[in-house]
């Protein structure tokens, strides 16, 4: 590939309350340990999302962010960009967003992008805080690890794949599954962030941009993997899982 | 009877206290202050007992700040302040209990305990420091703090403010005073604040001008620093040497000195009362370790962090980067991804605490050599014995940081 791999990542200072621009650290550098050009491309709320970038990372923030990002995002860059199959790693607040509906900050229900087939209500009871373990093996991921915190609850739509099953941790509080793959957009709950604590999720994203992958040296993201599958299981944040169930009123 | 209630729960609450140091559990301030506090509820109240007090509040420099402003209202008597970090309304309860003699007192308040506080026990002013992202597996959204704190600050019978206007969340929650003070303190970190807490438009920048379309505005600063410089209300300038390090602590001298103008504390007198301080509870401390010199910086959050490292000195090749994620530091170390660890490029670190392994991975990817050792007293001996060593530790790995060069 002759020309630099852009890595856009969106809204970083409304989108990126959680670390999840990190995410676009570990893309670039990952390309960049394999001697491939990369390059991130931090494009802030009163810019215009690149139409051309090769990958889109967003990530989480807060309630009133969320409004923002959605209006600026409604010019349909990121759909045409999704259309295209230009990958799309959403996180949390960005994971909602893409979604058909989200609640805002006054628990009413608002527009998201579309590029996904979910719609986002209120988990019930609390927040859900914590260490994240979702199983993607039928994806080829293996185990995911992350940390969520978030109090949205995700029903996925017919035409959106779930990212993997929970095997600790709430995930979107529905059908004990976590995240979203729908075409070209992959989306989740995990923080940590999502792309430093699993390779394998980052690779997944950069083969659709730059086809095979030599390996790498991933043996700190490795022992710390274990560490965190060790703490989560001794822990037994599995055990806790929730049941959620759809408040009577919810269609 | 209610006096009566407090002076048993007071009483017990000491003997708690002093229980616990005895048997080394704690210094005994937090179980001191619950027990008084289980016996009367209205313990803080009454503890402040009408005293004149100002508080400290803010995400970042609440230590160091509440220090300066003790060290500033001193210059007029004995000053009662809840040293230690026992910030919440049981520390508090126990630092006033503790001293019923002073006639003027400094505290410290955890952010969202601002409210209660106030309520119980009316100050004379409330000096605002900063918001930024912090402990969110806890505190959950920032703009949410700087509500609380609006609303607090605009009930009958709210205090004075003494706020940095270089925050925008700041400025937002302390409008709402009765009175403020402006102090243009100074603010790195702006990631939390890109969109307007008024409106939830985009808030605009320009140098060190803020604005928002709905025409919430960066206030005229009454005192502002310049470098090392501070300028008072009167427009008096002051070159302020202090003994502890970092541009953002010229900020907070500002703030603890603009607060003490409203005991009449002349801000010269307040400013050399400042520098004399070069610890703060073991931040900034210098040392030896192994035959090496050794600082010790305590940073909690990505804010914090970012200021921190720009207080490393240039020719300061060995960095320890020391990170915890128990329940006071926030159990998700994610924001080690906010902080530009990019910048010790060309350092060599070793990384430790007890989530050391996601140090190393966030250093492996911004490219600073480094190694990982478990033990923190070890970690620190790899380093001394390369050379002079800057700690950069999060609140429980820097408490473990005290104990090790102590005794060391």
């Amino acid at each position: 590939m002759a020309d630099a791999v852009r890595i856009a990542l969106v809204f970083p200072a409304v989108l990126g309350t959680y670390g999840d621009s990190g995410n676009a650290v570990v893309l670039t550098q990952r390309l960049r340990w394999r001697g491939i050009e990369a390059e991130t491309i931090p494009v802030e709320i009163d810019q215009p999302l690149p139409d051309q970038a090769d990958l889109y990372v967003l990530g989480g923030g807060e309630d009133s962010a969320q409004a923002l990002a959605v209006s600026r995002l409604s010019d349909g860059a990121l759909r045409r960009a999704a259309d295209r199959g230009a990958p799309v790693l959403a996180v949390c607040a960005g994971f909602q967003i893409l979604g058909e509906t989200w609640l805002d900050r006054h628990g009413s229900v608002s527009p998201g992008l579309g590029l996904i087939d979910c719609r986002t209500d209120r988990l019930a009871g609390s927040r859900a805080v914590g260490e994240l373990l979702v199983d993607a093996d039928a994806s080829g991921l293996g185990i995911l690890t992350g940390y969520e915190n978030h109090g949205g609850r995700t029903v996925l739509g017919p035409a959106a794949q779930p990212l993997g099953r929970v095997s600790a941790g709430i995930g979107n509080g529905d059908h004990d599954v976590d995240g979203a793959v729908q075409g070209s957009v992959v989306a989740t709950y995990l923080h940590g962030p999502a792309l430093a604590r699993n390779p394998v999720l980052a690779d997944h994203l950069l083969t659709q941009v730059v086809g095979e992958l030599a390996p790498i040296d991933d043996s700190a993201a490795t022992e710390l993997r274990a560490e965190r599958l060790r703490a989560v299981r001794s822990a037994g944040r599995g055990l806790r899982r929730r049941q959620w169930r759809p408040p009577a009123s919810d269609g | 009877m209610t006096s009566a209630r407090y002076a048993l729960g007071r009483a017990a609450g000491s003997t708690a206290a002093a229980l616990s140091r005895l048997t080394r559990q704690g210094d005994g301030t937090t179980v001191g202050g619950r027990i008084t506090l289980a016996i009367d509820p209205h313990a803080l109240a009454h503890a402040a007992g009408g005293r004149d007090l100002v508080l400290v509040s803010g995400t970042n420099g609440k230590t160091t700040t509440r220090t300066f402003l003790v060290a500033a209202l001193e210059t007029l008597g004995p000053v009662v302040s809840n040293a230690g970090g026992a910030n919440l309304p049981t520390g508090l309860t126990a630092a006033l209990a503790g001293d019923r003699r002073s006639p003027r007192g400094v505290l410290e308040v955890d952010e969202p305990f601002v409210p209660r506080v106030i309520d119980a026990v009316r100050p004379r002013a409330v000096t605002l420091l900063n918001l930024s992202r912090d402990q969110l597996d806890r505190y959950a959204e920032v703009q949410r703090l700087a509500g609380i704190w609006r609303d607090a600050l605009g009930r009958p019978g709210a205090p004075a403010a003494v706020a940095n206007c270089d925050d925008p969340l700041v400025t937002w929650a302390a409008l709402a005073a009765p009175t403020t003070i402006w102090v243009a303190a100074g603010q790195r970190w702006h990631d939390d604040t890109s969109v307007c807490p008024a409106c939830g438009g985009v808030l605009a920048r320009s140098g060190t001008d803020w604005w928002s379309e709905c025409g919430l505005r960066r206030p005229a600063p009454a005192w502002r620093t310049e470098g090392t410089t501070i300028v008072d209300a009167a427009g008096q300038r002051h070159e302020v040497a202090l003994g502890v390090p970092g541009v953002v602590n010229v900020g907070n001298a500002a703030l603890a000195a603009a607060a003490a103008s409203l005991w009449e504390v002349p801000a010269g007198e307040a400013l050399a009362a400042m520098t004399r301080i070069t610890t703060v509870e073991g931040r900034y401390l210098c040392t030896t370790y192994a035959g090496s010199p050794v600082r010790l910086l305590l940073a909690k959050n990505p804010a914090g962090w970012t200021e921190a490292l720009t207080m490393v000195p240039a020719d300061r090749e060995q960095v320890v980067i020391a990170v915890n994620a128990r329940a006071a530091d926030g159990r998700d170390p994610s924001w080690l991804w906010d902080v530009p660890f990019e910048q010790l490029a060309g350092r060599r670190a070793v990384a430790t605490g007890e989530r050391s392994r996601d140090v190393a991975v966030r250093l492996r990817y911004a490219g600073v050599d480094h190694s990982r050792v478990d033990d923190p007293g070890e970690a620190l001996a790899v380093a001394a014995r390369r050379g002079a060593v800057e700690v950069l530790a999060n609140y429980t790995a820097f408490q473990t940081y005290r104990q090790v060069v102590r005794h060391g």
